[in-house]
């Protein structure tokens, strides 16, 4: 049978939706147990978010000063001495577990599994390679332990309405002190986070400026959506690096998703394949954005867009 | 620092359309324009700019895989590194196996400090640099945006997914590099031709006592869906109502 340990992914005091993702990804694996274990500070609040989740057995809160931030130097040697006695270890394919996972692999001696988008059997899976291009089924060995992140855009969050019960756990590992967090810069934005969301607007190159990414901003507000962008208008500096949806950015997989002057090269495209309605405003009748896109406008960006938002104000 | 390594990677060119074959063994690579991983291109970059501060004496820049990737590596020279490492396999190794090879050529070389890109664009598994990082024991800087040298140790902003986070971290370490570290230069012609004077030497994987990790199989390749077809509208008003119709205004 298999037991999965899921490395929770969170801010301190909230429950990051990737944690309630990988757990309907590791619900799919059948008869599985799921232990979900919160490393943090104090964890008590994050912990009791965990405990309400779904198909979740238990929580194990894994309280230390040194997991105050979620440092992979850190974080994988107590997760590697936790591990004993799973079948599988899952995070989130978020840059939180990005940086976590593969280090607790090598730890444990095996390969990881990236991105699993979809579960086969409890060690076959199905996950996707150059930039969402070709999809690989993947088979581990039944002999070693399985570690794994999670595509979360695949997933829909699981549930609430579960008790599991919440454990205190001290593994026994040697924690390094050569690695050291310093700070984090967080946008700050009123706007739905863009990995749930239920819709994003997004904007290109097209925008021109920063001053003129306030389009992109008015229609997201009018639409209450999450606000995203094309690399190539993070690369220019109209917005920061957190709004970046592609390959090497976030994989979103919102209802609607609103491309704006965005001619779709396949590594931003890639970010938005699993979107329910993919909308693409731009003047190039060409641009590759209109072969995935379920509904187009050609046209002027800077006449569309404001007559958008004031259609949408007006409903 | 005495040394940085460079780890370069032979991928398929970011511009090529990737095909997967019709018997689903694979995807298509014959006749298809290779290049230097992208994200260890940059990586390279941050090692020679760290070198002309004079921060670090020598770049070496190592690839694992065929003959063929010498060409990579040539480039990489060309770039401005000092001398290269090829390990040789004609099969492609799984990335605990390949962090196990740069494990191998750290105890050899002893850097301060060794750059990979964040991820490679063909398996896109973004494993290797915090795997070579557990097997040594040291910090990993992943999704570097800016890194700054202080001595002994390293300030390296990561791109993460709420923003920008700093660390500060003991050398030696494995920093990977994210797509706005810095933009690579470009080779020129006489740098081509320098290139083909430095020192590239081959080490055969199967003499390097390296032990192979089970690798993950992977059984069988197909495209992706593709999305149906969708409707072009004329105006704002088409888009308005083509929104209603789907029930998402």
């Amino acid at each position: 049978m298999s037991k999965i340990l899921l490395i929770a992914e969170h801010d301190g005091a909230t429950l990051n939706p990737s944690t309630a993702k990988c757990v309907a990804c590791a619900a799919q694996i059948s008869g599985a147990e799921i232990d979900v274990a919160v490393f943090a500070e104090e964890g008590a609040a994050v912990a009791a978010q965990a405990a309400e989740l779904q198909s979740v057995s238990k929580v194990l809160q894994l309280d230390n000063p040194a997991n105050a931030n979620a440092l992979a130097a850190t974080l994988a040697p107590q997760v590697s001495a936790l591990a004993d006695g799973y079948s599988h270890v899952f995070g989130p394919s978020t840059t939180f577990g990005k940086d976590l996972m593969p280090r607790v692999a090598a730890l444990l001696g095996v390969n990881q599994i990236s991105d699993i988008m979809e579960v086969l059997g409890s060690h076959k899976f199905k996950r996707p390679i150059y930039a969402g291009n070709a999809i690989v089924t993947v088979e581990a060995s039944p002999d070693l332990p399985v570690v794994a992140t999670v595509r979360t855009a695949s997933y829909q969050a699981i549930e609430a309405g579960n008790s599991a019960a919440v454990e205190a756990a001290s593994p026994d590992a040697d924690l390094p002190t050569h690695t050291r967090f310093l700070e984090i810069q967080a946008g700050k934005s009123d706007r739905p986070d863009l990995q749930t969301a239920a819709k994003v607007v997004s904007g290109g190159r097209a925008l021109a400026s920063a001053e003129n990414f306030d389009l992109i901003f008015k229609l997201a507000d009018a639409l209450g959506a999450g606000a995203g962008a094309s690399r190539a208008a993070v690369d220019a500096g109209y917005v920061p690096n957190e709004m970046q949806v592609g390959q090497t950015g976030k994989i979103i997989a919102p209802e609607l998703y609103i491309a704006i002057g965005i001619s779709g090269a396949i590594q931003h495209l890639t970010g938005i394949k699993d979107a329910g309605t993919i909308v693409a405003i731009n003047k190039d009748e060409e641009a590759p954005i209109f072969e995935v896109a379920d509904i187009g406008l050609v046209g002027d960006l800077f006449d569309i867009v404001p007559q958008l938002t004031e259609a949408v104000s007006s409903q | 620092m005495e040394k940085i390594l460079v780890g370069l990677k032979r991928v398929v060119d970011y511009n090529v359309r990737v095909r997967v074959k019709s018997d689903g063994s694979g995807v298509e690579t014959d006749g298809v324009k290779m290049s230097i991983n992208p994200f260890d291109e940059i990586a390279l970059e941050e090692a020679l700019r760290i070198k002309e501060r004079g921060e670090a004496s020598e770049v070496v820049v190592v690839s694992v895989g065929g003959s063929e990737a010498q060409q990579q590596l040539r480039t990489g020279l060309a770039m401005g590194a000092d001398r290269a490492i090829l390990v040789v396999t004609e099969s492609e190794l799984d990335p605990l196996t390949g962090a196990r090879v740069l494990m191998e050529l750290v105890d050899r070389e002893q850097p301060g400090l060794v750059l990979l890109g964040k991820q490679a664009i063909d398996n896109d598994n973004n494993q290797t640099g915090q795997m070579l990082a557990a097997l040594w024991g040291r910090p990993q800087a992943t999704f570097a945006s800016e890194v700054v040298l202080n001595g002994d140790t390293a300030k390296v902003t990561r791109e993460v997914d709420v923003g920008l986070e700093s660390i500060d971290i003991d050398l030696p370490a494995v920093i990977t590099a994210d797509l706005r570290l810095n933009e690579p230069r470009y080779v020129k012609l006489p740098d081509i031709m320098k290139a083909k004077k430095k020192p590239l030497d081959e080490i055969q994987f199967a003499e390097m006592g390296v032990e192979s990790a089970v690798p993950v199989a992977n059984l069988q390749f197909e495209p992706p869906q593709q999305r149906a077809k969708g409707i072009m509208v004329d105006d704002v008003a088409g888009l308005v109502s083509a929104l209603k119709d789907k029930g998402l205004l």
